[in-house]
């Protein structure tokens, strides 16, 4: 069975003008232990579709889908009691912006400790212990002292740490990263995808790798699925996306990276549709 | 080859205020860099955050003042502390921010945008200005309809574009690109690199260009220059640093940087499936 299986997904948004369509029609799965990545410009409805899982779309949003479940329990209809217990244990999310997603008053041993205090009921001295053991499996040196700094004590990337160990602190089955590693140094970004592969294997997690970023996809996906103005475009092994794309947007965006620049001119996106055919005719499902 | 750009030995240290109870520190951003550009060419400043690279980006515009070195524009020396920051000095060297949402002001319309630089230089009469702003508004790839709107009815692509081409109104020599692709998605930073590049064409540009995005560098520069901690510890043509990165440094950047090619995915499955 598969972990998180959704068919079918649409979200729209109400706007002064009607309704927006941001997702059209996604259909995805992840099993257990693998990495799906999803891949997509702004505006390809990536990021919308995983906040409908978690159930963090702002009430102007309306979410259908033929089915959505997790681990076998349909989050179509569940109440939001029931979902605040499943989000944040069984399904945790990274975001994009670490210094902007920890709370800055707070210090991020206390963000920690709230987490286990909600979810497992942990007592205060075991609350501790356990962050300790969790900013040390993220790499962060001197832990324990380390508990007592504020965010804006710490550099961008020991902020995503943090929010990593936040994220693995239940022992999640699905790890949701938007993002993670764009607002960082290539260095760092490196040691962070690293860190998020190892503990995906440690734990035998599934992860949801969300990313603009091709090189991103190729070091850690099993699976990819390239999104483009809400619709599913492609759906791919990694090593097949990247030798033999089918459909014309993803070569195109495989075009466009700079490194597979041929002659003097990168091609772009419209030079993949000159002949004006809609794009999303194009779609391989 | 005229070399339009050149610096020696630049050094910016900034003073920490030291308050009641800390004594005031120096952070010493940029140690000691010194390069040259020729005309038409493209040299590539990569670096981490924090390697100061930005800070010479300032010092190259004539923004900031470096605390010593010598800066050479078009074989003249200057130094903006004793007043040599002449209209005609400023026309020849430009700059191009990063975040196109942030380097607009949201209250001018694009048409004043691109008029600004004119009214300051004075000399253009109205009419002249308003015809050289829509036809650098055609050269960036926008329309004359642009000119009344304002920067919020543009995508991050777009503004980028408006930047340049607020850059480019008084047609300047030397132009610097602090990370002028990062903040765009994949197919419209294939488009700005495009456009960067016709424009160099036709009106034989210098480009500094901040980067730290490699594969873009290797992309568009003919030379490359790494900063590491303020200090400039590779510089070469393009050719010789990619092929042979002599510094630590550069070669932990080149191996962070994540490769897209089926090869190193195989690679990478088959040490998965190993483990």
């Amino acid at each position: 069975m598969a972990l998180l299986e959704i068919e079918n997904l649409v979200v729209e948004f109400q706007t002064t003008t009607g309704m927006f369509r941001a997702v059209d029609g996604v259909s995805l799965k992840v099993d257990q232990r693998e990495v799906l990545a999803i891949v997509g410009e702004s505006g390809s409805g990536k990021s919308v579709s995983m906040l409908a899982v978690m159930g963090l779309l702002p009430w102007t949003a309306k979410v259908t889908a033929d089915k959505m479940t997790f681990n076998g329990r349909d989050l179509l209809t569940l109440s939001d009691a029931e979902r605040r217990k499943i989000v944040g244990k069984d399904i945790a999310m990274i975001f994009q912006e670490p210094i902007a997603s920890l709370n800055p008053c707070y210090t991020v041993g206390f963000q920690i400790e709230e987490v286990l205090r909600f979810h497992l009921g942990l007592g205060r001295k075991e609350r501790r212990a356990r962050a300790i053991e969790l900013l040390t499996a993220v790499g962060i040196p001197n832990p324990a002292e380390r508990l007592d700094s504020f965010p804006h004590q710490m550099s961008g990337g020991q902020c995503q740490r943090v929010m990593i160990a936040m994220a693995i602190a239940c022992n999640p089955k699905l790890l949701i990263a938007d993002e993670p590693t764009t607002a960082l140094d290539v260095t760092i970004q490196k040691q962070i995808l690293d860190l998020l592969v190892k503990l995906q294997a440690e734990h035998g997690m599934g992860m949801i790798m969300i990313t603009h970023n091709m090189g991103v996809v190729a070091e850690t996906a099993d699976r990819v699925v390239v999104q483009y103005k809400g619709r599913k475009m492609e759906e791919a092994d990694v090593l097949s996306l990247f030798e033999n794309p089918r459909s014309n947007y993803t070569k195109a965006l495989l075009a466009a990276l700079p490194d597979n620049a041929t002659g003097d001119r990168l091609p772009t996106i419209a030079d993949y549709f000159k002949d004006g055919s809609e794009i999303a005719g194009a779609a391989v499902s | 080859m005229s070399v339009v750009l050149e610096a020696k030995n630049i050094v910016r240290d900034y003073q920490l205020p030291g308050g009641l109870f800390s004594k005031g520190g120096v952070v010493h951003a940029v140690k000691g860099v010194s390069f040259s550009v020729e005309k038409g060419k493209t040299l590539a400043i990569v670096g981490e955050s924090g390697c100061g690279k930005s800070t010479l980006a300032r010092i190259l515009t004539l923004i900031d003042p470096a605390t010593s070195g010598d800066l050479f524009i078009k074989g003249k020396k200057v130094d903006i502390t004793k007043g040599d920051l002449t209209k005609d000095l400023r026309r020849e060297v430009q700059i191009v921010f990063q975040n196109p949402y942030g380097s607009l002001n949201p209250r001018q319309k694009i048409g004043d945008v691109l008029t600004a630089p004119l009214v300051i230089q004075g000399n253009v009469p109205a009419d002249e200005r308003r015809e050289r702003a829509m036809m650098m508004l055609k050269k960036v790839g926008l329309g004359e309809e642009h000119y009344n709107r304002y920067p919020h009815m543009f995508s991050g692509g777009q503004r980028q574009r408006i930047a340049i081409a607020r850059a480019l109104m008084l047609n300047p020599s030397l132009l610097v690109l602090d990370e002028p692709v990062s903040a765009l998605d994949l197919s419209v930073q294939a488009q700005v690199l495009n456009l960067l590049a016709d424009l160099q064409d036709e009106f034989n540009l210098t480009y500094v260009f901040i980067s730290h995005d490699l594969s873009v560098v290797r992309y568009i520069a003919d030379e490359v220059m790494v900063m590491y901690f303020g200090e400039a510890v590779e510089y070469g043509t393009r050719e010789a640093v990619f092929a042979d990165p002599k510094h630590d440094y550069t070669k932990t950047l080149f191996a962070a940087t994540p490769k897209a090619d089926p090869a190193s995915i195989r690679a990478r499955l088959a040490r998965k499936n190993a483990a």
